[in-house]
């Protein structure tokens, strides 16, 4: 009995262990990513690099997430091709930043701090309180597709406040995100540090573009 | 329309397209929660939508 106790113990400290091990590795490369990231931002806006490119910058950011990270996450193939999607699509929000810091720089300050300041605060949350938000995967995944349906409806309407509205719902459903995937983490064995990365990436990245464009919005600059 | 706006239509749409099949399986495949549940959902999401005003008021 007591052999068995022990063997229970240590099989819940190993698990412990490899979920803190996965936390360390996916914040570690997190910061590498962003900080990454924010080097080709800066170069994007010092190069005055156009809407066009941007924009293919972003498209083949997202080819290589969905047809090229899958397949090599499972090897350390997967760290460059992570750094290449990060990078670019720091490349592409260069044109957003160059927009917001000629009307008023504060508004980027004010969303990079509130947007770390709410990626700590839910990871805290999650790994503090352990609860296990795994239920919500079906209500997110629905989330996501009403909002990209309704930016795509918003191309043709051309609607400020279609677009305000999935900005804040964007903010909502990424702070769900950050919620799941850390919970993922604790709960459901994640053990694949570049996902969890990539999917914290995201998160924050589409948390910042809906923080900054709510903060224009509102401060009477845009 | 610009060739921007198409080329972001077509991703879009390509977006959707790609996202259904996943979004099916979430949706079958997802534990479903009780209100406790929820709840743990709705008191951060609370905490950031009051910080969002915050900043709202700060750059104002």
């Amino acid at each position: 009995m007591n052999q068995f106790n022990t063997s229970a113990l240590s099989g819940s400290r190993l698990s412990s262990l490899e979920t803190s091990k996965v936390l360390k590795n996916t914040y570690g490369l997190l910061s590498m990513t962003l900080i990454f990231s924010g080097i080709m931002a800066y170069a994007s806006i010092a190069m005055g690099m156009g809407q066009g490119a941007a924009l293919i910058s972003t498209i083949v950011a997202i080819g290589l997430l969905w047809f090229v990270l899958p397949r090599t996450a499972n090897s350390t193939a997967g760290i460059p091709v992570i750094f290449a999607i990060t990078g670019l699509f720091g490349l592409g929000l260069g044109p957003v930043l160059s927009f917001y810091l000629a009307i008023n720089p504060a508004i980027v300050t004010t969303a990079l701090g509130g947007t770390g300041i709410i990626f700590l605060g839910l990871s805290a949350y999650a790994l503090i309180t352990r609860k296990d938000f795994s239920f919500m995967g079906g209500f997110l995944m629905v989330g996501m597709f009403v909002v990209i349906g309704a930016s795509l409806a918003n191309i043709f309407l051309q609607m400020p406040v279609l677009s305000l509205v999935g900005s804040g719902a964007i903010i909502m459903l990424m702070s769900g995100f950050i919620l799941f995937e850390t919970s993922n983490i604790i709960h459901r064995g994640e053990t694949n540090y570049i996902m969890a990365t990539a999917s914290l990436f995201l998160s924050l990245l589409n948390m910042f573009q809906a923080l900054l464009q709510i903060l224009g919005a509102f401060s009477g600059d845009d | 329309m610009d060739w921007t706006q198409i080329l972001s239509a077509v991703a879009l749409g390509a977006m959707l397209v790609f996202l259904f099949p996943g979004m099916r399986r979430a949706v079958k495949e997802s534990p479903k929660g009780t209100m406790q549940d929820w709840m743990g959902y709705i008191i951060p999401i609370t905490a950031v939508i009051g910080f969002v005003i915050l900043l709202i008021m700060m750059v104002q």
